[in-house]
């Protein structure tokens, strides 16, 4: 069933574990160390210092946030619906975990391989709306309700060339499991060979996150905080978390789809194929960490350079622009593939 | 193990809860909703017979259904909201004239 | 086990399906609606049909149902209040109806049991992306064509309709 079980022999299940178990943990952390990591580059590139106080280099600063969180009060709105408004925070938090169910995270490091991951993850990422569009809703506010529909809309509009982004992808790779995908880069990644989707689908990403320079969602000039103006204390925390969760799967997908997994480029040409399956592991984990890092530093960094699109921009470029291109791409690579096959 | 009688079971108590809906809601949205509830019923019924079968006919059916489905939920919507427009309501007993 | 987790989803379709009927709450409705596709999909997991489980998420739960909420919010729908405050021949007549196409298709079902006593053995194969693609793009290559005509037309037809203004005067 899963090949590290069959590899490793009677250190099956410890081993199937351990990634799971650090896999899981990374994950759950990761939005804890994001929260850190963007306040310090965000006050780098504005030319601050950034929290430095809480433990050594503010390295603690998470945890008071955190704290901060629980300790408030738990508002809610009078005349909102007060069951949704409880529930509707947990869905963005939820999705945001269950995708990682697929992702290898190094050669027969994975949790599951199921024949239609990429549809799962596309199926998971589009239950993920419910969440911003029922607190939008439940909160009986305008600003909420108008920054959840936004949000709606957003993500729905971006769904669809991020879907063609990838559909070129499986074009070229065959097959729908994550596994084989992550498998058929060991040579050229994909971006070397379809740098367009690449970008497509690095920018549907972006949108998909809901941050600058896509956050019309909780565009405070305009909409106060947008789906989440109603809400506090840990329900609020929620969302924070759900969002950064989003970043770390944004990172995760886009490593994946497009840069190579957890193969080093052209890995073929000098990484032995009889390599120790340990020593092999602990490279694999550590490329796709690394290359996850950087993704992720790249989202950070996008949010503080690049100023807000206006709503109409967005929609444009989501069907107009971005659209079409995808299919266009697509387009191109099915039929080179068809002469050259 | 499973029967395939549990699972046409499963499909006609759907197919009936959406029956009573259609006939007693008023609210357009939710008949609609009732609608695509019947047609989920249905679908459960084609796919449980493609698997006892051994045959994947009654997928690809169940798939058209899909997209048929979102077709019609798409035009019943439009309809609905240019209903709204004109009489500021979408209960169906009070939508009695068929002209604007 | 598997008998266990039938017992499970088939309830929660059941139960979801009954809540969505008798809610007067359109918004709490359309979730119910949402939760009964989500345990049918499961349904399908259960019948080896893992390709329809994900498609049925995909373009029910995440595409269909955002469309009716959309509207629902959108409409700002108010609740039904008169539900079931006062007996009405209609509800009677309505639940006698059920009642008689559950018994219909009961009494149906059971006259051919035991025909079909297992799940097909080559289905964990059968229900993959794979072979659906395979049968979708040769066997029924001209009606998924058509499919895409189809949902074309549903969206030029859902702008007309959507859009159109009453002309003044």
């Amino acid at each position: 069933m899963n090949p590290a079980i069959l590899e490793i022999g009677p250190l099956a299940i410890p081993v199937w574990a351990i990634v799971l178990g650090v896999g899981m943990i990374s994950y759950l952390n990761s939005a804890a160390i994001l929260v850190y990591a963007e306040r310090r580059i965000a006050a780098f590139i504005q030319n601050r210092v950034g929290p430095n106080r809480v433990g050594p280099f503010g390295l603690l600063q998470p945890l008071a946030d955190v704290l901060k969180l629980l300790l408030k009060e738990d508002v809610t709105p009078t005349h909102g619906y007060k069951k949704l408004h409880a529930i509707a925070p947990m869905i963005p938090v939820i999705t945001a975990l269950l995708s990682v169910a697929v992702i290898p995270f190094g050669a027969g490091l994975y949790v599951t391989d199921i024949n239609a991951a990429v549809l799962y993850l596309l199926a998971v990422a589009s239950l993920g709306v419910y969440g911003v569009t029922l607190a939008g809703w439940a909160s009986n506010s305008k600003y909420s309700l108008l920054g959840g529909l936004r949000a709606a809309a957003q993500m729905i509009s971006y769904e669809l060339p991020m879907g063609m982004a990838v559909a070129s992808v499986i074009l070229m790779t065959g097959s729908l499991s994550l596994v084989d995908i992550a498998e058929s880069q060991s040579m050229w990644w994909n971006f070397f060979v379809n740098p367009l989707g690449a970008v497509i689908f690095i920018i549907c990403a972006f949108a998909e996150s809901n941050r600058t320079p896509f956050d019309l969602v909780e565009a405070e000039q305009e909409l106060v905080g947008g789906f989440h103006t109603e809400y506090s204390s840990m329900k609020f925390g929620m969302f924070f978390l759900a969002e950064y969760m989003h970043v770390f799967i944004g990172s995760i997908l886009i490593t994946t789809f497009f840069f190579g997994s957890y193969h080093l480029p052209f890995a073929d040409l000098y990484i032995p194929a009889d390599m120790n399956i340990w020593l092999k592991g602990i490279l694999d984990v550590s490329v796709f960490t690394l290359k996850v890092c950087f993704w992720c530093f790249v989202f950070i960094w996008v949010r503080w350079t690049i100023p807000r699109f206006k709503y109409n921009q967005v929609m444009k470029l989501g069907w107009a622009r971005l659209l079409p291109l995808s299919i266009i791409n697509f387009m191109v690579i099915a039929t080179i593939m068809y002469f050259t096959n | 193990m499973l029967e395939i009688d549990w699972f046409l079971g499963i499909s006609a108590i759907m197919f009936s809860i959406g029956i009573i809906g259609v006939l007693i809601r008023r609210n357009a949205v939710v008949i609609f909703m009732c609608v695509e509830l019947m047609l989920n019923a249905v679908n459960l019924t084609l796919v449980s017979f493609s698997s006892f079968h051994g045959n994947i006919d009654g997928q690809i059916f169940v798939f058209f259904a899909l997209a048929v489905a979102a077709a019609e939920a798409v035009v019943g919507l439009a309809i609905i909201i240019a209903i709204f427009r004109n009489n500021l309501t979408v209960d169906v007993t009070e939508i009695n004239l068929l002209r604007w | 086990m598997i008998v266990y987790l039938f017992i499970l989803l088939a309830v929660l379709a059941i139960g979801s399906a009954l809540a969505m009927v008798i809610n007067k709450n359109v918004v709490n409705s359309a979730l119910f609606l949402v939760i009964n596709m989500v345990s049918l999909a499961g349904i399908y997991l259960l019948l080896n049909a893992q390709f329809l489980a994900v498609i049925q998420i995909l373009v029910y739960a995440g595409a269909i149902m955002v469309l009716f909420l959309f509207v629902i919010m959108l409409l700002n729908v108010e609740d039904e209040e008169k539900l079931f405050d006062k007996f009405r021949v209609k509800y009677f007549l309505a639940f006698i109806l059920g009642a008689a196409v559950v018994g219909q298709i009961f009494y149906s079902i059971a006259g051919v049991t035991d025909m079909l006593p297992e799940i097909s053995s080559n289905m964990a194969e059968i229900g993959t992306v794979e072979e659906a693609g395979d049968v979708l793009y040769t066997k029924y290559l001209l009606p998924f064509e058509m499919t895409a005509i189809l949902l074309t037309a549903a969206v030029v037809g859902a702008l007309m309709v959507a859009q159109y203004k009453i002309k003044k005067g």
